[in-house]
């Protein structure tokens, strides 16, 4: 188990280190820095899902009062079609480069004037005329479209003979489970300020890594990479939502280059929900055969999901099941079927979060037909290695998060039958899932300058979105220089620095600390001339086993308490504890608010998210905050959350990711509470009121 | 010639008094954030669903973005850069980093400027609609549910929702009920 850390900076509970800056409002994010001489861009979108820009109209928008300019395809700077993100050549990024529409809420014309009031009426005096086409917008395991999904993740499972262990099985579950749309709402804005000086491009932009932005930048505007200079001092929130490149910075970076003016574009809430990204409808199939005793016999997860031709993503709602549980067959098959959809992004826990609502409903409906309990089902069938991989897992914490938390929980009280506790008119009930959630590093570069006052400036290019990500390399840092976190002075938020990974996959935190770690140490080995600053730089690239030996994942167990009022169909979520197996926890104050958010948004996805589109138009009819409801404070109970202790073999410090797996395993765990309180199993999110009142018409196929 | 298109407006905003020419469509958060600097009121969705504007008008809380500049006319603004003395905490914004009330800090300025109002608004007596009694004659007593509810306006996406609760009743109960 985990060898004694040395007592220091890391494991102790320190406030964020920018937090007098966040509740003064003195920290600056990217709508907020002061310019000479700004401009500021609109976008106008388009209305339908497919088609082609016939004509932009801009005489009226041009006429008025200070409009600099319209950008439209016809007249915008050209772009490099090459460039891409991490999955490849990505379309998303060829914004006003051509008149095709590949969905609602594309980019068609940017309107830039001196005031954001006067740039706001020019758009809405811009008349753009378009040819709409037929869309096709209806996810199903079964659309002709589908296709295998990239297996850049990892190839698909097919162990055991799964015919044969389903016929031998004494029971078979096989039930079907949609997720819907969902957007990831950071309540900041994509927002961007973009200005040229001498070639360089530089910006103040809202994203997840600054210095995958600046490559992208580059590879659009075919300059060195080292002529983008991307800051991202303060961000307000990603979720997976900000890790792309965003159309605010390429778009701002079009206008100013054409106006020779600096361009600040901050998209409208509607814009976000319309034109950003969101995490892509699921369509899910699961068959779990299972003996008597609750053993396993047979897992196999269907799973399709949405994605635009602009670009290749992977949902890999599958993973789960090649690692949570033990069976002789096991066999995943991913579909992606091509789409008119906003492209799809990461969305905290993807694959993972979706993934989990149906595999982790199955298993309760498995637990149900078995007439177990659902955590001695999953106790009965933790496996020894990796179920698919064969290899052992690096860490493993999973029975001590689920035996925690039951003990926390009550559990042991709880009667298995449903609709058996009332209070008053409400039904009672509870439900337990658990997760696993992938972890690793990714390459980074970290600089560690020994200055001649004994501190320290430690440079990284990491990305501190709400993480903690610089209170949390801050102790980092200390620990492994030796010194107290008073000698440390951090900078991340600029492409600058040097290459590093962004704040995404969970892998942030424990990418930069791998950098800084190493670079500590080799500052160490060669102090140089104590006279003068002494500066280490390391870039991890060559370091990383790309291939351990082993599994490396995180876990977790989520136990919820609902309360359901069969009158109104009002679902309540009355408790929600969290028991986590992340590694050794860094800062446990930052972590546990972490972890908490993840839960509260599993909540919000479980009971109220979904966007909703016009079967007819494509388009959105809820894309702003009242018709697109993310959990508010009336909404949220006072979740619980803690880890078990843990320390990760294969990180040099013993650190995993935790920035997702709190939400992977909540909307199940939510779910089959429901179940539990009222006897009706939702398998489609979210548990609305009108599908609570109303079960026979949550039909498998319902929008 | 009178432009029709502008308005003089006078106002004091964390105790400087302006008097600017507005844009008869700029918003007090524009006014604010572009005339003033004044960034610390953010603009989340600029349709007064979010709370991440909310400043203080006449020590009342206000949703900055669907106010026009011109109705803020003769009225004292204080906005989350103004809550405290320069180099201090006020206790609700220790409270905050205290206890982690926040994550990305994007609404934080609106929560706790919602926060300074509500607990003005519920010192006052002012009943919310979780508060028992249909009138109550009394200063209802501030727990949980009642904090929740009345801190629903402040949308929070990175979840700090519990610990922004702790804030606000330690705060409450330190402070007597002001913030």
């Amino acid at each position: 188990m985990s060898p004694e850390p040395a007592p220091g900076a890391v494991g102790a509970s320190r406030p964020r280190i920018e937090g007098p800056l966040k509740v003064t409002g003195a920290a600056r994010y990217a709508a907020d820095v002061p310019l000479p001489d700004l401009a500021h861009g609109w976008m106008v979108t388009a209305t339908t899902s497919r088609g082609r820009v016939r004509d932009v109209d801009a005489s009226t928008a041009l006429a008025m009062p200070g409009v600099l300019g319209v950008l439209d395809h016809r007249n915008a700077p050209r772009l490099d079609q090459g460039a891409g993100n991490y999955f490849g050549p990505d379309g998303s990024l060829q914004l006003l480069q051509h008149e095709v529409i590949p969905y609602a809420g594309w980019p068609v014309a940017l309107v830039v004037a001196e005031t954001p009031e006067q740039a706001r009426a020019a758009a809405a005096a811009l008349r753009v005329t378009c040819d709409a086409e037929p869309h096709d917008l209806d996810l199903g395991l079964e659309h002709p479209a589908a296709r295998p999904a990239s297996t850049a993740f990892g190839p698909e499972a097919d162990t055991g003979d799964l015919d044969a262990e389903l016929a031998a099985s004494a029971v078979v579950v096989e039930e079907r489970y949609r997720t819907p749309e969902e957007s990831h709402c950071a309540v900041e804005p994509h927002a961007a300020t973009v200005w040229w000086d001498s070639g360089d491009l530089y910006a103040v932009d809202s994203n997840q890594g600054a210095f995958s932005v600046s490559e992208v930048l580059a590879a659009l505007w075919s300059i060195d990479r080292e002529r983008v200079h991307v800051r991202s001092e303060h961000v307000g929130g990603g979720f997976g939502g900000k890790g792309a490149c965003g159309p605010p910075v390429i778009l701002g970076s079009l206008a100013s280059r054409r106006f020779g003016r600096p361009v600040r574009i901050v998209m409208t809430r509607a814009q976000v929900f319309e034109t950003t990204s969101s995490r892509p409808p699921t369509d899910q199939l699961l068959t779990i055969g299972a003996d008597a005793d609750g053993r396993l016999r047979a897992v196999r997860h269907r799973a399709a999901y949405a994605l635009s031709p602009l670009a290749e993503y992977i949902e890999a709602c599958t993973e789960q099941t090649k690692v949570l549980y033990a069976a002789p067959a096991i066999r995943t098959q991913l579909v992606a079927v091509p789409l008119d959809v906003l492209p799809p992004a990461s969305m905290r826990g993807p694959g993972a979060t979706p993934g989990s609502f149906a595999l982790e409903s199955a298993i309760d409906e498995v637990a149900e037909r078995l007439d177990l309990d659902p955590v001695e089902l999953r106790l009965r069938n933790q496996p020894a290695v990796g179920p698919v991989s064969g290899l052992p897992f690096s860490t493993r914490r999973l029975v001590a998060c689920l035996r925690e938390g039951a003990r926390r929980f009550g559990w042991a009280a709880r009667d298995r039958r449903p609709r058996s506790r009332r209070e008053g008119a409400l039904l009672i009930g509870s439900g337990v899932a658990t997760t696993s959630f992938g972890a690793g590093v990714f390459p980074s570069t970290a600089s560690i300058t020994a200055e001649t006052d004994g501190t320290f400036t430690v440079s990284v290019g990491a990305s501190d979105i709400g993480t903690g990500a610089r209170t949390a390399l801050t102790a980092v840092a200390a620990d492994s220089l030796g010194v107290g976190t008073e000698k440390i002075r951090i900078r991340i938020g600029d492409s600058d620095l040097g290459a590093a990974w962004g704040a995404g996959g969970s892998r942030g935190t424990t990418s930069w600390s791998f950098a800084i770690t190493e670079a500590a140490k080799k500052l160490r080995e060669n102090p140089g001339d104590p006279a003068g600053p002494v500066t280490a730089t390391v870039d991890t690239t060559t370091m990383i086993d790309f291939r351990p030996g082993g599994e490396r994942q995180t876990f977790s167990a989520v136990f919820a308490e609902v309360a359901v009022d069969p009158a109104t169909g009002e679902v309540r979520v009355r408790r929600l504890l969290g028991l986590f197996a992340v590694g050794r926890v860094i800062n446990p104050l930052l972590a546990r608010s972490q972890v908490v958010g993840g839960m509260v948004m599993g909540l919000s996805m479980a009971l109220h998210e979904e966007s909703v589109r016009d079967a007819r138009t494509g388009r959105l009819v809820n894309g702003d905050f009242a018709g697109y409801h993310i959990a508010s404070h009336a909404d949220v109970p006072d979740v619980e959350a803690d880890f078990v202790p843990d320390y990760e073999p294969q990180d040099p410090s013993g650190f995993n990711g935790l920035g997702e797996i709190g939400t992977a395993g909540t909307a199940a765990a939510i779910a089959n509470a429901v179940w539990h309180a009222t006897g009706t199993r939702h398998r489609v999110l979210p548990v609305r009121l009108d599908r609570v009142l109303e079960p026979g018409r949550a039909a498998v196929r319902e929008p | 010639m009178i432009d029709h298109t502008r308005t003089d407006v006078s106002l004091r905003v964390n105790e400087a008094f302006h008097r600017l020419s507005v844009d008869n469509r700029r918003t007090l958060l524009d006014l604010l954030r572009e005339d003033l600097g004044l960034t610390g009121p953010k603009k989340g969705c600029d349709h007064g669903q979010c709370g991440a504007c909310t400043v203080l008008c006449d020590d009342r809380r206000v949703l900055s973005c669907l106010t026009l500049a011109v109705a803020a006319d003769a009225t004292a603004v204080t906005t989350v850069e103004g809550l405290a003395a320069e180099g201090e905490l006020r206790p609700i914004q220790e409270a905050f980093v205290r206890l982690d009330g926040f994550q990305c800090g994007f609404c934080t300025p609106g929560q706790i400027c919602s926060a300074v109002g509500m607990l003005a608004e519920h010192a006052a007596g002012w009943p919310s609609a979780v508060t028992a009694g249909d009138a109550p004659d009394r200063v209802p007593e501030l727990d949980e549910t009642e904090v929740r509810e009345r801190m629903s306006g402040n949308l929070c996406r990175c979840g700090a929702y519990p610990s922004i609760v702790r804030a606000v009743l330690e705060t409450a109960a330190r402070q007597g009920g002001a913030a």
